[in-house]
């Protein structure tokens, strides 16, 4: 983990209202693993004053300026214009500056299984990428991808170019099957019953998803969203409802320092979204 | 600071004494937004801080409040945290150790549910060698108990801080929050009542709402406002605290950089805390230490308590 200083490759719009940001991060291809976040300073001024979490789409290299210098090391985070935050991202280009705390937070547990689905919901697809590269060295990787209409599915075919299999559902039929992502996920439990699921989206698809899991008790990780002062567990802003958690006995998971991946039995889920999915504003989440 | 910049001269002397307690510089964080000093510890050697301030201590573990716990507003952010703590139990046996390795002291901070924990918790902590000072919380905006009870009735701020005090042989900091009409009743209060330095301000009690959702942001209701939103707010009281007692004042309230301190010292604060800005920037404290000096340098000052109350009302 370290926090610097560091400027924007590149800031394109992949789908509308979806931004690819790559920047400069020394060190990140060696250090950050599947699942885990930066807190990105947008500007140095007191607006927006909070950082902002992004989770990381993929870290790679480029070439060197020029010959005899080491290659230039990157990540990159997608990301979805919510609120004041992303909008000032979406304005910057390469070169403008920005300051990056990471690699923050757990990151996912990675079991080798024969049969392994990643089930992405809109920029919940994030996460899963560098996940789907290492998980493919160990066995299948199946990608279940939903959105509302084809303009929230993202990047599907860098998945494919890795090997993995994937299958695109829209609520609205625009792109692939017409349904819910947990409709596909449904069929490829039956048929794959010993199956690894991974899980990242909004709240009531990872319900969804959860309730799917426990009924073919399929073993479940998720990486959960939440608003963030820190990132580094020091302000407890962005906890959790644990499992066990009652109002007399309550018992909070830090979604930045023991997350963002949890695996689901961690989870109180019957009172996860009062909490966390109506997170109050319209804000960028992790 | 530049640090390849030649060194003219003597170094400024940065070190303050708070009741009794030496420190290198003025500069702390704020508690309850450095974690029990572990969290920052991946970004700067915690030495450099004149002090580490931990996190909220309470007898028993504390869950804290419900989510959502906090909101950013302009230019600050509201947080209901719930003063959500490990309890002194795993304090003492899984934070203690931790901080033990840095030689700059170490200020607990803590609270009570009722009379009698403020007095146990008191005991407790100063059975502790580790533990340099303490900071007694009678001032947080958002536990119905413990807190802010006590911090907005003088009787009752005077009996609590008696009875700590009655509890406590080392160096006791009282800190106060802003949500009275009068906060220098307070501090007298406090000061008459065995307290050797306030601190203050607190978080101001706001209100944020998702006009979408027409509900509250914040699961609360009301939460604690800090940030550079507050800090006109919070020299004033300093300034005014400062005025009305002899005991010695930490400043806290929206410092982002060593201008914003130096207010705090100008109007005559002793040492500062930074709190949000943590959040924000954590190398935030270690600049701020960088630019008092770099001030001192610059303004032909041998040494900071040249600048604490020295300001020129004309």
């Amino acid at each position: 983990m370290q926090n610097f200083h560091t400027s924007i490759i590149s800031n394109l719009e992949l789908s509308p209202g979806y931004f690819r940001m790559r920047i400069l991060a020394p060190g990140f291809v060696a250090t950050a693993k599947p699942g885990q976040f930066v807190m990105v300073r947008i500007g140095n001024g007191l607006e927006p004053l909070l950082r902002r979490p992004f989770g990381i789409f993929r870290t790679g290299f480029l070439p060197a300026d020029c010959q005899g210098l080491p290659d230039k090391e990157y990540v990159e985070i997608l990301y979805k214009v919510v609120g004041s935050g992303t909008a000032l991202l979406r304005d910057l280009h390469r070169g403008d500056r920005v300051e990056l705390l990471g690699p923050l937070g757990n990151g996912f547990d990675m079991q080798p299984a024969a049969e392994q689905i990643l089930v992405g919901g809109g920029i919940g697809l994030v996460p899963l990428y560098m996940l789907a590269r290492q998980l493919v060295k160990t066995g299948r990787v199946r990608l279940l991808m939903g959105g509302r209409c084809r303009d929230d599915i993202l990047a599907v075919t860098e998945f494919e170019r890795l090997g993995v299999a994937t299958y695109v559902s829209t609520d609205d039929g625009s792109l692939g099957e017409e349904g819910l992502v947990t409709d596909v996920l449904r069929r490829k439990l039956e048929k794959f019953p010993g199956a690894a699921i991974y899980a990242c989206g909004p709240m009531p698809m990872l319900r969804a998803v959860h309730d799917l899991c426990s009924a073919h008790r399929a073993p479940l990780q998720v990486s959960l969203e939440a608003f963030m002062a820190c990132g580094v567990g020091a302000c407890l802003g962005c906890v959790v409802k644990g499992a066990g958690h009652s109002e007399a006995d309550p018992h909070y998971l830090c979604t930045c320092k023991e997350g963002p991946v949890f695996r689901s039995e961690q989870l109180e889920w019957d009172k996860l979204e009062a909490g966390h999915e109506d997170c109050g504003c319209e804000e960028e989440r992790a | 600071m530049n640090e390849n910049a030649p060194v003219c001269g003597r170094k400024p002397g940065l070190a303050v004494e708070i009741a009794g307690l030496r420190l290198k510089n003025p500069v702390m964080p704020a508690s309850g937004t450095f974690g029990y000093g572990q969290e920052y510890a991946p970004f700067f050697d915690l030495d450099e801080l004149g002090a580490i301030v931990t996190k909220g201590l309470s007898l028993h573990p504390k869950a804290g409040n419900p989510t959502p716990r906090i909101a950013e507003t302009t230019s600050g952010m509201l947080n209901a945290i719930g003063l959500q703590n490990v309890g002194v139990d795993v304090f003492i046996r899984e934070k203690m150790p931790f901080l033990r390795q840095f030689r700059t002291p170490v200020i607990v901070n803590f609270f009570g549910n009722s009379l009698e924990e403020y007095g146990e918790m008191a005991r407790r902590l100063s059975d502790l060698p580790e533990v340099a000072a303490a900071e007694l919380n009678i001032s947080c905006p958002n536990v119905k108990k413990g807190g802010i009870v006590f911090g907005t009735d003088p009787l009752a701020a005077a009996e609590v801080v008696s009875l700590v005090r009655r509890h406590m042989d080392k160096p006791l900091i009282v800190k106060l929050t802003p949500n009275v009409t009068d906060i220098t009743i307070m501090a007298r209060a406090v000061e008459e009542a065995g307290a050797d330095a306030i601190c203050c301000i607190n978080t101001l009690t706001g209100m944020a709402v998702d006009v979408r959702r027409r509900s509250p942001r914040l699961a609360n209701l009301t939460g604690g406002l800090s940030g550079p939103a507050i800090r006109p707010v919070a020299v004033r009281m300093v300034y005014q605290v400062v005025q009305s007692v002899k005991v010695p004042v930490i400043g806290v309230g929206g410092i982002t950089c060593a201008e914003d301190a130096l207010e705090f010292l100008i109007v005559g604060a002793r040492a500062v805390q930074v709190g949000t800005a943590n959040f924000v920037d954590p190398r935030a404290m270690p600049g701020i230490v960088a630019g008092l000096e770099d001030y001192c340098r610059t303004q032909g000052v041998d040494d900071i308590n040249e600048v604490i109350g020295s300001l020129r009302v004309s």
